[in-house]
């Protein structure tokens, strides 16, 4: 099952010049890009790991592809994902963010119904990768 | 451009490229002769520079009808002593870059030792590679370049970062321009020890020192600059300081010129201050005389070479 989340999530994979594409839009607007990974792929997970700092003083895209394409090579087998921040203030959160790379295979998530009382039940979504130990997750390793 | 830059005629218009059209839309020609009027002096240096441009100029048209694909090496290396316009040059150079399409942003970062090499084990990576990421689609400029290379202690944190400066000039020529600066002798010490920086190194261009003449009208453009002007034995006065001083250890050229100037401002405000008459004109405020700059030391002690730079004065 894909995995959708953030921005661009129901169109095909962004190619690298598309990427590169968005990064200097968010360049271009001032915001602070950042790259996180994470094998972890439940959608209320907010803890991705940061792969460097945040970029506050780059110009040009270029720098952050670089810094993916590193990512990339150690972190192949997870999801990476890019994120804007902006820091101006009244906004001081993230402007935009998506997913620029995935596991070659995802499980998907899988639905838990718990039945609790007056016929009520409690649903919990959990990620079938993370039935195994971080780092794991997905084949590589 | 000359006429003769144009390519043989040919008999298919599709295989045609105006320069002269070229030289328009990319205004480089603006930028070389912004470059030749604010610019004092330096003739071989805009001499090589208009060359750069020609020759980029000539590759962006070859590459149009499809002559030519692999981006040129674009690094060079600056020498002259402390003072000839260098980072000026550079400065004019990322624009130029920019224009003709070689760097997409065409900013400069100018960077030293400090920048980039760090003070211990590890440190050193991570602050090399947040200076080339800021100056990607720009221009590097590292000033003193030589100081990164400390041949008397074997285990110093320099080597590292010409390591990954060599492997980002090579692998990412399209993302980034580096610029060597430094004085000449040194530099070629350098390049001797560090055979890759020179043959990744295309342009060399070196930078004379100014004549007495051309500093003289540089300190008039800079005094013009700030709403300031000489009156006629102040000229007089500045051209004798001129030749004293660069008789004196730690001649920065223009930049000695710059710091004379700020201390006959502060001699001349002093001379207002101590006396102000019956009130100051507009004339007055803007005009530096003669006693302004015969009060300098370099003066009042011609003829005795004082090892102890001026304050201010280190090149």
């Amino acid at each position: 099952m894909r995995v959708t989340q953030g921005t661009f999530s129901y169109l095909p994979e962004l190619t690298d010049d598309q990427i590169r594409a968005q990064v200097q839009y968010c360049i271009d607007k001032g915001y602070a890009v950042n790259l996180e990974f994470t094998d972890d792929p439940h959608p209320r997970n907010t803890y991705w790991e940061m792969w460097g700092l945040p970029m506050f003083d780059t110009r040009d895209a270029a720098a952050v592809m670089t810094e993916l394409a590193e990512c990339r090579r150690t972190y192949g087998d997870r999801y990476i994902r890019i994120s804007a921040f902006d820091s101006t203030h009244g906004w001081e959160s993230l402007r935009l963010s998506f997913i620029v790379n995935r596991p070659a295979d995802e499980p998907g998530l899988k639905l838990v119904r718990q039945e609790t009382g007056g016929r009520n039940i409690r649903y919990t979504t959990v990620p079938y990768a993370t039935e195994k130990p971080e780092g794991q997750r997905y084949g590589v390793v | 451009m000359p006429d003769t830059m144009t390519p043989p005629p040919s008999h298919d218009p599709a295989l045609r490229v105006d320069l002269q059209a070229e030289m328009r839309e990319t205004q480089v020609g603006e930028v070389l002769a912004q470059l030749d009027r604010e610019l004092v002096g330096l003739a071989p240096v805009k001499a090589r520079i208009r060359q750069i441009a020609a020759l980029l100029l000539v590759d962006r048209a070859r590459k149009r009808l499809g002559l030519q694909a692999e981006t040129p090496t674009l690094h060079m290396s600056f020498t002259g002593n402390p003072g000839t316009g260098k980072t000026t040059v550079a400065k004019r150079m990322a624009e130029i870059l920019h224009r003709l399409g070689y760097v997409r942003r065409g900013h400069l970062v100018s960077v030293t030792r400090d920048d980039l090499v760090g003070q211990y084990i590890g440190h050193t990576a991570p602050k090399t590679k947040e200076i080339l990421k800021r100056a990607m689609g720009g221009v590097l400029f590292i000033d003193e370049a030589y100081y990164l290379y400390r041949p008397e202690n074997e285990r110093d944190y320099g080597q590292e970062a010409i390591e990954m400066l060599l492997q980002v000039m090579e692998n990412q020529r399209d993302d980034l321009v580096v610029i060597l600066a430094g004085y000449a002798d040194r530099m070629d010490k350098f390049f001797r020890s560090n055979p890759g920086f020179r043959s990744r190194i295309a342009h060399h261009v070196d930078f004379p020192d100014y004549s007495d003449g051309e500093l003289l009208v540089i300190a008039e453009k800079m005094l013009e600059g700030q709403n300031y002007r000489l009156s006629e034995p102040a000229k007089e006065a500045l051209a004798a300081y001129i030749g004293a001083r660069r008789t004196q250890p730690h001649f920065a050229n223009a930049r000695s010129i710059r710091n004379a100037l700020d201390r006959a401002r502060l001699r001349q405000a002093v001379r207002h201050f101590e006396d102000p008459g019956d009130g100051l004109t507009l004339d007055d405020l803007m005009t530096i005389e003669a006693s302004d700059i015969l009060a300098s030391r370099v003066l009042t002690q011609e003829g005795r070479l004082d090892p102890q730079p001026t304050a201010g004065d280190t090149p």
